[in-house]
């Protein structure tokens, strides 16, 4: 048997933060991947001190929904999970974007955990991005006339924070998909408050690089790009800002291409997925404006 | 009895069958009995037959159908996990009441209440293990006596994700466990593995923790334990003061407020006097919300206190106390609109600010002096 756990942050406060792990986890549940998925969070229940025990499987594979490495990934999880002579460097990342997999026993239970590297670092969290831009736009082939903004924190809070950004805005600029692609930041420069001086496209994209909708991404980041004055009344999408368009997406990790992430970490690590990744794929398409 | 269920039994023998009180074996070559190798050997309570072969041993299965049947459900029909399977078992009273007057008493539904779940098991013959299946109705304890008319019907198990998200009042719920499950849903039909599901759901990690405090293995990490494991903004609970810990305690984990009966103490050699609970799945551990508001308290226990002096008459002081209790209690809402004689009164607290507060809002217009030495 195997069992995928996803682990993510939670909120004592706020009820919705825990709504995409879940919505995930459905997703990939409903492929019969694994024998059993389940959610775990640091911040609700199960806690990740208890999400090992909640599996009978005897193979776990554990899936960070969280945006880069860090104090979380490299800390928190492990030491919560009680795996066994964990050691960053197994994750042979460093740049702060590589890491993949390591596997270990953990001390509370007899299984074999593959610790897998944050979602939001996977190569395949640039397509989750992009697959974003089609959801707000309406439009699958979008990106000629497009600017794309890709927004995260910055690095008061998390050193490779500002790299996962970077390195997904590099991808996707590489891609020559969209005219122009930046990476936003809330807390240095380049600010995301003053989003249109970064772009000359009359259309900008803008999808902030967090796991779940809250403060920042439905309070901070739309008043402080000018969609509203006031977020509690809402903004059109597109919102026209110094006469450009700005169409802004809310929390990336949202995104149902998301499930695809944690299912491409699983597999890195070891998972038999069977065709689960191309089902999510194929599933989670964006619709053209003619088929709405 | 089905022709499937019997070739399964028969083939289980191979490795031994030991099932509420049924026992059936095949000899293997070198057994030193007198018996010889491959012949059967099937029991029901005593009644035990030595020597059967293949045949005989069919035709005496048959004869033991509801014992065999019911092995089949335990065997086939349960979700994989010791600890699903003993929380399915107790469910059913499997250590008080034996087979086959668990059988009947199922026919018309057996009682088991977890936290504030009440679930009955009854017997279902359209079941996918079998005559001898179990179907499992799940709703709020609270409910039991409502006409199910009353109640909205789920059958998704994960649907309890949804409805343990809220209480009543529509309020965000964090602590799973918390007393304040919303009632008027049920699961009329679920199967073993969507009620484990769902109960998973409602109250998450509590079976396999049940499970180990009953095989004396359950992994209590104790407060001191718990605080000098936290790290980051939480590494300062360390330094709550021990006295603190046991406000913690009774502000937190007794049962008015939290379901999980409270194992973890101080430490290995020091006990908290704040009442444990009387709950059926324990808790292991401080939980992140009692590590979260620990934190909190830590930092305001780190003030020094100092002398204020407030004028007040006797009632006056009472409602304060009464005030507090209200909010403490939860009861704040229960205050009746014109129950003036109630110090939680809206009215009467109204009055107090109107005649004791300052426009700076200062309890009788004594300012609070922040800081130490300021």
């Amino acid at each position: 048997m195997q069992a995928l756990v996803i682990v993510a942050h939670g909120s004592h406060l706020n009820p919705e933060s825990s709504a995409p792990t879940f919505a995930h986890a459905d997703t990939i549940r409903a492929t019969s991947a694994f024998d059993e998925v389940r959610e775990a969070f640091w911040k609700e229940e199960p806690h990740f001190r208890e999400a090992l025990r909640t599996v009978a499987a005897d193979e776990v594979f554990v899936v960070p929904l969280f945006i880069s490495e860090g104090y979380f990934t490299e800390e928190v999880i492990p030491r919560e999970l009680r795996l066994e002579g964990w050691d960053v460097t197994d994750w042979e990342s460093g740049d702060g974007v590589s890491a993949s997999h390591a596997t270990y026993t953990a001390d509370d239970v007899e299984k074999r955990v593959h610790y897998a590297g944050p979602a939001g670092t996977h190569d395949a969290m640039s397509d989750v991005i992009v697959r974003r831009a089609e959801s707000v736009s309406g439009d699958p082939d979008v990106g000629e006339g497009f600017g794309l903004a890709v927004v995260g924190h910055g690095t008061k809070r998390n050193e490779h924070s500002a790299r996962a950004i970077e390195y997904h805005a590099d991808r996707i600029r590489e891609r020559g998909r969209f005219d122009e692609v930046e990476a936003l930041f809330m807390d240095e420069e380049p600010e995301v408050d003053d989003v249109t001086e970064y772009f000359d496209s009359d259309d900008v994209v803008v999808v902030p690089l967090f796991v779940a909708d809250g403060y920042h991404t439905q309070e901070d980041i739309p008043e402080d790009m000018g969609l509203t004055e006031d977020y509690r009344e809402g903004w059109e999408t597109p919102a026209t800002v110094d006469g450009q368009q700005i169409w802004y997406a809310g929390a990336v990790g949202t995104e149902p291409l998301m499930a695809d992430v944690l299912l491409e970490r699983a597999a890195d690590a070891g998972a038999d997925v069977g065709d689960a990744i191309e089902q999510v794929r194929e599933g989670t398409r964006v619709s053209g404006p003619a088929d709405d | 009895m089905e022709d499937a269920q019997l070739d399964a039994f028969v083939a289980a023998a191979e490795d031994g069958v030991d099932c509420d009180g049924l026992v059936a074996a095949r000899r293997s070559g070198g057994d030193s009995q007198n018996e010889a190798a491959g012949e059967y050997v099937f029991a029901v309570d005593g009644d035990r037959r030595d020597g059967l072969d293949e045949a005989a041993f069919r035709s005496v299965a048959s004869d033991h159908s509801s014992y065999v049947g019911n092995w089949y459900f335990w065997e086939r029909g349960v979700p994989p996990g010791d600890d699903r399977v003993a929380f399915l078992r107790w469910l059913e009273g499997t250590d008080t009441t034996q087979l086959p007057e668990r059988l009947d008493r199922l026919e018309s539904g057996v009682h088991a209440t977890w936290g504030q779940l009440h679930v009955t098991v009854s017997l279902d013959p359209d079941g996918d293990a079998g005559e001898y299946s179990r179907q499992y109705a799940l709703c709020h304890a609270d409910d039991v006596t409502s006409d199910g008319a009353d109640l909205t019907e789920y059958h998704d198990p994960l649907d309890a994700r949804e409805l343990s998200k809220l209480d009543e009042d529509g309020r965000y719920r964090p602590l799973k466990t918390a007393p304040m499950l919303q009632r008027g849903w049920h699961f009329p039909d679920l199967g073993p593995h969507e009620l484990v599901r769902a109960v998973e759901c409602f109250y998450p990690a509590t079976i396999p923790n049940w499970y180990r405090e009953g095989e004396g293995d359950l992994d209590i990490d104790n407060w001191r334990d718990t605080a000098e494991r936290q790290t980051g903004i939480y590494e300062v609970v360390e330094e709550l003061p021990r006295e603190a810990v046991e406000w913690v305690a009774q502000a937190c984990c007794v049962d008015s407020q939290c379901l999980k009966r409270r194992e973890w103490e101080y430490d290995d050699d020091e006990e908290l006097a704040a009442p444990a609970g009387d709950g059926e799945f324990p808790c292991r551990e401080p939980c992140s919300l009692v590590v979260a508001a620990a934190r909190k308290w830590t930092i305001l226990e780190g003030e020094s206190e100092r002398t204020y002096e407030f004028e007040l008459t006797p009632s006056e002081k009472n409602q304060l106390e009464e005030l507090i209790d209200a909010v403490a209690d939860g009861r704040v809402d229960d205050v009746r609109e014109a129950d003036v004689g109630d110090g939680a009164n809206r009215y009467r607290a109204r009055y107090l600010r109107a005649k004791r507060f300052d426009e700076d809002g200062n309890l009788c217009g004594v300012e609070t002096t922040n800081g130490d030495g300021e």
